[in-house]
């Protein structure tokens, strides 16, 4: 039998849930109200009162007269505690949309102006035939230039960045503290500053041309401490009961690194080199100094000076022609699509990483 | 053969043993136990394998450390010829021509105008950024958070190259439309005065541009540093009445004081060393002024990467010093950021 | 000790104020039932402890008379809490208003650590838009009432964090009945605390329920019998809801409870 104190009818006050929203129909005639009334207030005072200009400014004006306006009829209708939240609510509603906006203006602005250009030439043929007006011709030197190069890089940064996460994480050397420090601070390291330091020793010092080695390079030294952190956190994940239980086994720390931690944190590591590779393919400004940029194919990244696709992008923007600006939009969009298409790797494995792990 | 101490010590731990085994109880005087108890020294001998293993691990670690200071060395190294030339006057001059008799480097007016856009920038996206972790920790639905964390990361892994050019074709435009209304009925702040109305190639325009750039840095380290906030302390907070602003502003915001600081900085550092974006918006000025609405400013990084191209020895090594103060500029600052960060309540659990 | 509900469910006794009423709450964490409909008078400044196993819903029942409960995004509710003879959970009132009227402690101490002793007490009326015109007499009030302010007196700038467990926990109390409340949850407060702070507090219970009414979840079945002049007794078969078996005088139920499980429990033969 059950409690004495309740009785067993089904009259109950409901068995089924209750709605506890919070958001009821007063509070939305509130925004919609404020947001109608200013956007006619700034119209008003655009057409009529000030010679004030420009769509931007349009915005601006509605925006800032919504706010107070909404901030006044809630002070009025729901006292000045709940005002304030739902002030609150807005504004960081706004932030969101404000960085949303931005992202996607960006990404549309260069697929419309880069698609017109799209077609196989850009990326079968090269410029050294094409004179300035022409619109034959394409970006294959600069592909060929931006895949080697990153190619290169990829294999300078990735061991030692791998090391450096296993030093941290793994080997916790005694100057586990001061590295992580120095690689953080590696991470703001200026990308023109990478360059000039390896124009100095490599192509000064060392007396070497310009070549795509160069350029891969100094991508090596900025790739570096993205690899490297993103390994770190992702060997921390690693429960420290795999690496006992292979230790418990007899197996050297070598072993355990190799064989059990790395395997389990694979996804993730790939992901830190895809991340790594996303940062490098984009980078401009240490290519000024280290391959240079040509409008020949040079396929040999050892010797000479190389093209890529960000140099060609940032080539060709300044030229005047038409064309020529053209190309470089075209060569924008691609570079975009590449980025896109790693980060896009880069999530599904890091998502895969983090639920194999449960 | 077992030494005679080592046997007398087994055999009493051993009478301790048989004792307890015949079920008499015994009390135990810790003074008159002959064992002594210094803790051993452990040494660990490790395999050949791994004793490689270990050397490169420490090696890869110490690369970092190595990497750093050589490049610290070569550009000091090769500055050291414009230093021979102007001396300190590279720190107090305000021209940059190699081709006058004798060649003026002085980088004041350039570090000037870096660390204001940089400064604007930070302005613009701190607020911003600390708006938008908010959302993303409290203000946005649950089943939305997972996809705008992705955007706010594309935002960040998008080239600087590419906000370059978005920048100038695109935004420019509305922002001049936004300088010229500023500068027509706001005059009355002395920072939005001009004495010509070319809008265009800006600190403004130069700024706003960065503030997008470092926005999603500063947000996701907020973002972390938000998330980290002591449940226990937030249901006080609502417990006692207060609504979720009022929670978010008293417990919150508090906590990620930190992070919000660490964070800022750190993309204050970004915005210091940013190139391409800046060398392609900016219409390059000497000439130091607040009037940050109007044509003309500069940055250490879109000098070098615009003067690069022409110069000559003695220009290069000024580029080289001009790069040298740069890296120290941005090393201090990330410095200081990590060690914010790391040393608040909210930073120790948070990777910057 | 028969609740007050009838069987149309209506109130024949005019609500004193401070009195809280559950009628048939019952509370869902997405599709898992955890309360099956509950019904409880909690009386005017009186002291009700709610014990049992663990599991059992006690603490859920609990944080759903003051609307904390829906905090967790997947959680719901069905029923009423009367307040006073309102429905808390109205459309029309603000949970806000609720969680200022019905206060609740709970079982870690939680000061704002950045916040001085002062400013903590001072906090809850601030956070609540109340207006505090005289906030020395208010701070010394609560700390006062709390058990707190001889120690604390000369240090009231002090960070709240600084202090011992069983002075947050105070700390807490003080917090809450600074906003003037009328009822007053408390939540296992004393599981976390050593037992001199424990018999502090307990003191401090006794004494505040001459102006608040205290419901307290507790494990401890010795603390309800030194506490609490009613006792409700949660059970819960395993993965079924919770409900009550029984509720009476605190008394009665250590003694000579009615049902064979609660004298099962209160002699420790199962929990």
């Amino acid at each position: 039998m059950r409690n004495l104190s309740q009785t067993q009818d089904e009259t109950l006050p409901g068995d089924t849930p209750r709605s506890l929203k919070n958001w009821r129909i007063d509070d939305f005639s509130l925004l919609a109200g404020s947001a109608v009334a200013a956007i006619s207030t700034t119209w008003v005072i655009y057409t009529a009162l000030t010679p004030a200009t420009g769509k931007t400014g349009f915005f601006l004006i509605s925006y800032i007269t919504f706010l107070l306006l909404y901030v006044m009829t809630c002070t009025l209708e729901l006292g000045k505690q709940n005002a304030f939240d739902n002030m609150w609510t807005v504004l960081t509603w706004s932030a969101a949309l404000l960085l949303l906006a931005p992202l996607i203006t960006i990404l549309l602005y260069v697929i419309i102006k880069g698609f017109a250009g799209l077609n196989l030439d850009f990326f079968t043929k090269d410029l050294s035939a094409t004179g300035t007006l022409d619109s034959g011709g394409g970006a294959s030197a600069a592909i060929v230039g931006t895949l080697q190069q990153v190619f290169i890089a990829v294999c300078i940064s990735v061991p030692l960045g791998l090391l450096t996460a296993v030093y941290l994480n793994e080997v916790k050397g005694r100057f586990r503290r001061p590295v992580r420090m120095f690689v953080d601070a590696m991470s703001g390291i200026p990308s023109i500053v990478a360059g000039l330091f390896i124009y100095a020793v490599w192509i000064i010092a060392l007396g070497n041309v310009f070549s795509g080695l160069a350029a891969a390079l100094a991508l090596s030294i900025l790739m570096l401490p993205t690899i490297t952190r993103t390994a770190e956190e992702v060997l921390r994940l690693v429960p420290d009961g795999m690496r006992e239980g292979a230790l418990a086994l007899g197996a050297t720390r070598w072993q355990t690194t190799y064989r059990v931690v790395m395997p389990t944190a694979a996804s993730g590591l790939i992901t830190a080199i895809v991340l790594g590779v996303a940062r490098a393919v984009g980078e401009t400004a240490p290519l000024i100094m280290t391959s240079f940029g040509s409008t020949a194919m040079n396929a040999n990244p050892l010797n000479g000076a190389q093209d890529s696709l960000p140099l060609f992008v940032y080539r060709l923007i300044a030229n005047p022609f038409p064309a020529q600006q053209q190309r470089a939009w075209t060569g924008a969009l691609v570079l975009v699509m590449i980025v896109l298409v790693l980060f896009t790797i880069a999530r599904i494995l890091g998502a895969r990483a983090s639920g194999k792990r449960r | 053969m077992l030494s005679t101490f080592y046997r007398n010590a087994i055999n009493s731990s051993l009478r301790n043993v048989k004792l307890m085994d015949t079920g008499e109880g015994r009390t135990f005087d810790r003074t008159d136990d002959p064992v002594q108890d210094q803790p051993r020294a452990l040494k660990r001998s490790l395999s050949k394998e791994d004793r490689v293993y270990e050397a490169a691990a420490v090696a890869g670690g110490l690369s970092t450390l190595v990497i750093l200071a050589f490049i610290g060395f070569f550009l000091f190294a090769r500055s050291s010829l414009v230093f021979s030339e102007v001396g300190w006057g590279f720190f107090t001059s305000l021209s940059w021509r190699p081709d006058a008799s004798p060649p003026e480097f002085g980088i004041v007016a350039i570090l000037y105008w870096t660390v204001i856009i940089s400064i604007i920038a930070l302005a613009i996206a701190m607020p911003l950024s600390v708006l938008t972790a908010l959302f993303l920790v409290e203000y946005s639905p649950r089943s939305l958070r997972g996809p705008l964390r992705a955007l706010v990361d594309l935002l960040a892994a998008i080239p600087s190259l590419i906000y370059g050019l978005w920048g100038l074709f695109f935004l420019q435009p509305h922002l001049v439309g936004i300088a010229r209304w500023l500068s027509d009925h706001a005059s009355f702040v002395p920072l939005f005065r001009v004495n010509e109305p070319t809008f265009t190639g800006s600190a403004f325009v130069v700024s706003v541009v960065l503030a997008l750039m470092i926005l999603p840095i500063v947000t996701s380290i907020v973002r972390e540093v938000l998330e980290q906030t002591p449940p226990g302390e937030k249901e006080a907070a609502l417990a006692l009445g207060s609504t979720r602003s009022g929670m978010v502003r008293s417990v919150m915001l508090p906590f990620a004081r930190g992070g919000i600081i660490g964070g800022s900085m750190l993309g204050l550092g970004r915005a210091l060393g940013e190139t391409i974006a800046v060398a392609i918006i900016l219409s390059p000025s000497l000439i130091i002024s607040p009037r940050i609405l109007e044509t003309g400013t500069n940055s250490i990084a879109s000098l070098i990467a615009l003067k690069f191209g022409e110069a000559d020895e003695l220009s290069l090594s000024a580029l080289m010093a001009a790069g040298l103060t740069l890296f120290i500029l941005t090393l201090t600052v990330n410095f200081i950021a990590s060690f914010v960060v790391a040393r608040s309540r909210s930073g120790a659990g948070v990777d910057a | 000790m028969s609740t007050v509900l009838s069987e149309t469910r209506e109130f024949q006794v005019e609500p004193a104020s401070g009195t809280l009423i559950a009628d048939a709450v019952s509370c869902w964490f997405g599709e898992r039932k955890v309360l099956d409909r509950v019904s409880l008078e909690m009386r005017p400044l009186t002291v009700t402890a709610l014990i049992g196993p663990s599991g059992c819903g006690k603490s859920t029942f609990l944080r759903s008379l003051n609307r904390m409960h829906e905090l967790v995004p997947s959680a719901r509710f069905a029923g009423r809490v009367l307040l006073d003879g309102e429905d808390i959970y109205d459309s029309s009132v603000r949970a806000t208003t609720t969680r200022r009227r019905v206060g609740m402690v709970f079982q870690k101490p939680n000061p704002f650590p950045s916040m001085s002793i002062r400013d903590n007490i001072l906090s809850g009326r601030k956070l609540s838009g109340m207006t505090t015109p005289n906030p020395d007499e208010v701070v010394e009030l609560a700390l006062t009432r709390a058990g707190l302010w001889k120690e604390v007196r000369d240090r009231l700038e002090s960070a709240g964090g600084a202090l011992s467990g069983g002075q947050q926990q105070r700390l807490c109390i003080a917090r809450s009945l600074a906003v003037d409340p009328e009822v007053l949850l408390m939540d296992e407060p004393c599981s976390a605390l050593d037992p001199t702070s424990t018999m502090k507090i307990e003191e401090t219970i006794k004494e505040i329920s001459d102006h608040v009414t205290v419901v307290i979840v507790t494990h401890n079945m010795q603390q309800a019998q030194r506490v609490s002049q009613q006792c409700a007794f949660f059970l819960a078969a395993e993965n079924q809801p919770g409900y009550i078996v029984e509720v009476g005088e605190t008394r009665k139920m250590f003694s000579n409870p009615d049902d064979p499980r609660t004298e099962d429990y209160v002699n420790g033969r199962f929990g």
